[in-house]
């Protein structure tokens, strides 16, 4: 390339062959190549262009660094001037300006990772904000109709939730809005799609979900302009980010996080065959209630039917012969006890009687005397002298004449 | 019972188990005559036919949101 004169004049080169030259040794350089150089950031520069600028330097010496803007999105905000860091990268030479420099695919904190500083960072400030606060979370549907879902149209992670849905909970209407969920471009189609989700279909729900991947992967999740928009969104977010063990801003903000985009399909509806276990209950229960209802009714019914037996002329018949019944059975008892009385009435009166007779008395001595005509004399004003009368006595009677008559005294017995 | 009642086939899953809370409720609580009994529980019948038919019929619809504001019916 660099040829010496045949005349042993040293050649002149142009500064481009020069320049190219010295590019060309440094990208050819194994020891240039896949590099990590550290350093303290200073003269920090972040155009509109996206890309990123800053000298990498220490006590003795500066390097410049490039970042292009296909690295540099994520670290939007993460950067500082005096910050320690380790750069990765290659070095090569920016030609118009004469420089070489490291051109930066990689860049961690001397110590703690500067994209986990940064999460670190928008994460205290979100939550100062109250963008995550437990009051802020709403209630998932218990039946959602329909489930829309925001990721990457190609990757495992859809196939895994649509399984998971059609296995689960195939009443399902899945609306997905297809985003990419990694790279530049990912937050703004993120939340681009969580928009159109939200103001054209009003999902019952929405399902955030990308596969594994490194931090560096799942960066989109955390870039500041999907947090607040999942934390506005109408319809609740599930999400499901990454593996078990990530945690994105994604999910602080998000109304359920779910450790995986199938743990984020179970949790956004319920499972079919307890559905089916469900109705049966159901079923039972409406059983039951009807039958009740209709004992009930069966019930009254009986009552009712008791009620109008009552007022039937059967029943009134029967009422009014068990009343004769009794009438005639008193009738008959009063019947018996009154000739009883009777009888012994009578009794009574022929025992009277009977101590009246008259020949009874005259067997304890006494006389009956009659006149002539048979008239009975109980007084001396009766009879005359020599008066002819007749004595009757207990066995028989004789006739006998009046010889002597005397008057008792006044109080003389009978 | 007043209002006349959507076709049962017409009402999403979740209408249907609505309704049916309902009358059931109705039927364990309120006093009814026998007709509005019958009815409910007839009612609630189909409900759960319904349901699992639904369950049973149940295919995961799945549509894609396109760039230009369409909607793209795909079967995954």
């Amino acid at each position: 390339m660099f040829p010496n004169d045949p005349a042993g004049q040293p050649a002149v080169y142009t500064v481009s062959d020069l320049t190219a030259y010295i590019r060309a040794v440094l990208e050819s350089n194994e020891n240039l190549i896949d590099i990590w150089v550290s350093g303290e950031i200073s003269n920090l520069s972040q155009p509109k262009s996206g890309h990123v600028y800053f000298t990498l330097k220490d006590i003795n010496a500066s390097l410049r660094c490039v970042i292009w803007r296909e690295q540099a999105w994520r670290l939007k905000g993460a950067l500082r001037d005096g910050m320690a860091v380790e750069a990765h990268g290659s070095i090569s030479v920016y030609e118009q300006g004469g420089q070489y420099q490291l051109y930066v695919d990689g860049l961690r904190a001397a110590g703690e990772g500067l994209l986990y500083q940064e999460f670190l960072r928008l994460k205290a400030a979100l939550e100062a904000e109250g963008l995550f606060d437990a009051a802020r979370k709403r209630p998932l549907p218990p039946l959602p109709s329909v489930i829309g879902i925001v990721t990457s149209p190609t990757g495992a992670a859809l196939q895994d939730m649509l399984n998971t849905l059609r296995a689960r909970y195939p009443l399902a209407r899945v609306v997905l809005a297809p985003a990419a969920v990694q790279g530049e471009d990912a937050p703004l189609q993120i939340v681009d799609a969580l928009r159109k989700l939200n103001d054209r279909i009003h999902p019952d729900v929405i399902i955030m979900a990308r596969g594994g991947g490194s931090l560096e992967d799942l960066w989109a999740f955390n870039d500041e302009r999907v947090v607040r928009a999942v934390a506005a969104s109408q319809a609740p977010v599930i999400s499901g980010v990454g593996h078990e063990t990530d945690f994105t801003l994604t999910d602080f903000a998000a109304d359920l996080r779910a450790p995986t985009p199938t743990g984020a399909a179970v949790l956004a509806a319920p499972d079919i065959a307890d559905l089916q276990a469900g109705l049966q209950g159901l079923a039972l229960q409406l059983q039951q209630g009807a039958r009740e209802r209709l004992a009930a009714f069966s019930l009254e019914l009986t009552t009712a039917a008791h009620r109008l037996e009552r007022q039937s002329p059967a029943w009134r018949v029967r009422q009014g012969r068990q009343h004769l019944d009794d009438l005639s059975q008193r009738l008959y008892l009063s019947a018996v006890h009154d000739l009883k009385s009777r009888k012994s009435h009578l009794a009574n009166l022929v025992e009277r009687l009977a101590n009246l007779d008259p020949v009874r008395v005259l067997r304890r001595g006494y006389a009956l005397i009659q006149d002539a005509k048979g008239a009975l004399i109980t007084t001396i004003k009766q009879v005359k002298l020599g008066q002819e009368i007749n004595v009757q006595i207990a066995d028989g009677s004789l006739d006998a004449q009046v010889q002597h008559i005397s008057e008792k005294d006044r109080k003389g017995t009978a | 019972m007043a209002k006349a009642n959507p076709a049962v086939e017409q009402l999403t899953y979740e209408q249907a188990l609505q309704e049916l809370e309902k009358i059931l409720a109705d039927l364990e609580s309120e006093s009814r005559g026998l007709d509005d009994t019958m009815n409910l529980f007839e009612r609630g019948r189909q409900l759960i036919q319904h349901c699992q038919t639904l369950l049973d019929k149940a295919e995961l619809k799945v549509r894609t949101l396109g760039q230009n504001n369409d909607i793209e019916e795909t079967e995954d």
